[in-house]
């Protein structure tokens, strides 16, 4: 395959994803909003999603302050903010159309069906047809992508390398949110409370890990089994290990000896040892942030090493 | 001349009002049970899946990014095969003369010697690349791909108006059109014995692995795009998808070694064919146009020791020039002794005094054409024209003669045309796709094109036009 066909290929896989967890995350923080428990902290927990992606800045000039409807509008359907569920799903889309040779029918229409359909969508629709309505369906979308993309393409090289960008980008989103939200959402010493309960459920839920979470461990939610479930669960789907080790059986089948090869080898093997509570007493946040400046390099070097991107 | 009137068109189904024709008897019983509503249903159908498949194009001049649907009408035009049989091998004629011709100015020139076309008409043209004199193609073939465009305006008369010999577009849509109209009336297909269309696909990519250079026994065939903002970026990357071929831009391909490589994630590749959906002037920013981004340096220099394949070939820009038109039919007794079948249309040059004169006291009858122009743009439909359209064109004429042409207004054929919710007469005409690497062979049909607004005569989707499916019908 052209190297620069494998680059449109892991970027229409990435900006899928990245159009998805976006999804989940104003889902969850629309959710947790409505909870009365949560005032007062309201304002803070809509900054959120504009820490995760976005400019606040640009967004302060133009919005003012981070209500809800303000933040929605801004990072749900905003051309302007290139982090935009529509920006992501129009780069997708743009990337598949660069090497719409390389996809079937199936990855193709489904992808340009997204397209066309959140072109059509506005602010007043969106809140007509409910946001969550909104964001499920952007989960769907998703879904049927990559669903298409595992049930119809030949295990060839754009199959490879839209899965390599499907994981590179979950695994850097995961860390993200999970990052922002630990310290907003951490009781801080004082005894979980009612309200706390509810607040870990909604995170657990943005990674559809609630149920999973009461399979894993019984009894009440923990941040401490919260952030083992994200970051060192193997059978996560969406956990940062599952991610790293996706990539790193990826690139051990596509060039063994490679630099990128090595180096996700080590993200992996770094994951693979570690304890929950050895990451907690360093502080999860700054765990994270190193994992997120890791993740980007291994991102640079397979662009490097496949995709001639200098 | 005198001045056209639209109501005197031959309408390819309805003939001149004198019955209803051969080729359309089983359908017009079928149009006329069916109900406008449905039509319209259909209508927006198909509308639905081309937008589905994505096969739009970019409009030039238009905001940036803006992608269209060419309109697309469900009614059919259908020939028979008497009637395609004459524009099939006519067709075929001209491309094998047109073929001959390039082969002979690039080597001997006999025609020149022989005084049949003037030399200075053929050596200073824009579209003539001295840098391929002398030059062997594999088969001695030029033109792989051309596309034709025929009208008619009568039930025996077919012209040719242009033999489109560098880059031709839109065989695309005549697969999509044939796909979708399958989709929508399958019953009609059972009515009718269409030749099948949708082989052009894998007719290309035997005509493209059949020109390789010499001793490639497995020849790597590749599509050539501008890259996805070009217009008709749907075309390449559908071409290439159904030859399962690359589709490569040109930073994707180097020179090294006196060989054309792809640059793919497993390391250089060697390529033996491309074909090119890019203009001479782009394709070597070495040789041609310095300053062209979309190109590969030192590709001529490979194309000229033989070691790698263009089609369509370099300097093929020569004869399908407006001037160089008018001797078409020379060509074909020059070199195959035959008669012409298909009819040129009266050309004047305006380079020529005389010509020139006539042209300017006589534009509002006329169709005036820039020499190198395509896409519909830069052209004057004399019947059509405001007094000062036609004295914008005097002056532009009068200021650069041998940049234009004229041609009488042919009073083109219609077909029935569903147009806002109404069926109506408008004009079309036909494309055919003609392919040579082996042998010259066309599939039967080609795109037909529909100029929808009423009695235009200009059918250029850049200008409003739309496409119909065209249907041969097996006897």
């Amino acid at each position: 395959m052209l190297g620069r066909t494998a680059n449109n290929v892991y970027w229409m896989a990435r900006y899928v994803e990245r159009a998805e967890n976006l999804a989940r995350l104003l889902a969850s923080t629309y959710h947790m909003s409505l909870l009365p428990a949560a005032s007062g902290n309201n304002q803070l927990q809509w900054e959120a999603p504009l820490q995760l992606a976005g400019d606040r800045e640009d967004f302060i000039t133009r919005f003012g302050e981070a209500s809800p409807g303000n933040v929605l509008s801004y990072m749900a359907l905003d051309p302007d903010n290139a982090s935009s569920i529509r920006c992501s799903i129009r780069l997708a889309r743009e990337n598949a159309r660069a090497t719409r040779p390389e996809l079937t029918t199936e990855v193709w229409e489904g992808i340009n069906q997204t397209y066309l359909e959140l072109e059509a969508m506005s602010y007043p629709k969106m809140v007509d047809q409910g946001f969550r309505e909104f964001f499920d369906w952007v989960k769907e979308r998703s879904h049927l992508f990559r669903g298409a993309i595992y049930g119809t393409m030949r295990r060839g090289d754009a199959f490879t390398f839209s899965r390599l960008g499907t994981f590179i980008e979950r695994a850097d989103n995961t860390a993200r949110f999970l990052a922002i939200k630990w310290d907003m959402l951490s009781p801080a010493g004082r005894p979980m409370a009612a309200e706390d309960y509810y607040r870990w459920g909604a995170l657990l839920r943005a990674f559809s890990a609630f149920k999973a979470y009461r399979e894993v461990y019984s009894g009440i939610i923990e941040p401490r089994r919260v952030a083992e479930l994200l970051v060192l669960r193997r059978d996560m789907p969406r956990s940062l290990f599952a991610c790293t080790g996706e990539v790193n059986d990826i690139l051990l089948q596509l060039r063994e000896n490679a630099a990128c090869t090595r180096l996700s080898g080590q993200i992996n093997e770094r994951l693979q040892r570690n304890r929950i509570d050895g990451i907690l007493r360093s502080g999860l946040p700054r765990f994270l942030n190193g994992f997120i400046a890791r993740n980007n390099e291994l991102h640079g070097m397979i662009g490097q090493e496949f995709m001639l991107v200098l | 001349m005198k001045n056209i009137r639209l109501g005197d068109a031959f309408d390819e189904m309805n003939g001149l009002q004198d019955g209803v024709r051969k080729a359309y008897h089983t359908y017009q019983k079928w149009l006329d049970a069916i109900s406008h509503d449905r039509l319209a249903e259909k209508h927006q159908q198909a509308d639905l899946i081309f937008r589905r498949l994505g096969i739009t194009f970019s409009v030039y001049g238009s905001e940036e990014g803006v992608e269209r649907l060419i309109p697309f009408d469900v009614i059919p035009r259908i020939l028979d095969a008497e009637e395609w049989k004459i524009v099939g091998t006519g067709v075929c004629q001209r491309v094998r003369a047109i073929n001959a011709f390039l082969d002979d100015i690039y080597h001997e020139q006999h025609i020149l010697k022989a005084g049949r076309i003037p030399a200075n008409l053929v050596l200073n043209n824009p579209g003539f690349r001295p840098e391929v004199l002398g030059l062997d193609l594999p088969r001695g073939v030029y033109v792989h791909v051309a596309g034709v465009d025929v009208v008619r305006v009568s039930a025996e008369d077919f012209y040719v108006l242009e033999d489109n010999a560098r880059v031709p577009s839109g065989v695309s849509y005549m697969l999509e059109n044939r796909e979708t109209m399958m989709k929508l009336f399958p019953e009609l297909f059972a009515q009718h014995s269409v030749a099948p269309v949708n082989h052009y696909p894998e007719m290309l990519l035997r005509t493209l692995r059949s020109v390789a250079p010499p001793g490639i026994i497995d020849p790597t065939v590749v599509v050539m795009t501008p890259g996805h903002f070009n217009s008709a970026y749907f075309e390449h990357a559908f071409l290439s998808m159904q030859m399962g071929v690359e589709l490569v831009e040109g930073q994707d391909l180097f020179v090294e070694d006196d060989t054309v490589f792809m640059r793919t994630t497993s390391g250089p590749r060697r390529v033996d064919v491309i074909y090119r959906r890019i203009d001479d002037d782009f394709i070597d920013p070495l040789s041609f146009d310095a300053n062209s981004m979309l190109g590969v340096p030192g590709l001529l220099s490979v194309v000229r020791n033989g070691r790698v394949s263009l089609a369509n070939a370099i300097g093929t820009g020569v004869a399908d020039d407006k001037a160089i038109y008018c001797f078409v039919p020379d060509m074909i007794e020059f070199y195959l002794g035959e008669k012409p079948i298909l009819k040129n249309v009266p050309t004047f040059r305006c380079a020529i005094e005389d010509d020139r004169g006539y042209v300017v006291d006589h534009l509002e009858e006329l169709v005036v054409k820039e020499v190198g122009g395509s896409g519909g743009y830069g052209m004057l439909v004399g019947p059509m024209s405001t007094a000062e359209q036609r004295s914008d064109f005097r002056h532009k004429i009068l200021a650069d003669p041998d940049n234009f042409i004229a041609q009488p207004t042919l009073n083109l054929s219609t077909v029935p045309t569903l147009v806002d919710g109404k069926i109506a007469p408008r004009h079309v005409d036909l494309r055919p796709y003609v392919l040579t690497g082996e042998t010259t062979q066309v599939v039967p049909g080609g795109l037909t094109r529909v100029a929808l607004r009423d009695g235009s005569l200009v059918v250029n989707s850049s200008q409003g036009g739309g496409t119909k499916d065209t249907w041969v019908l097996e006897s």
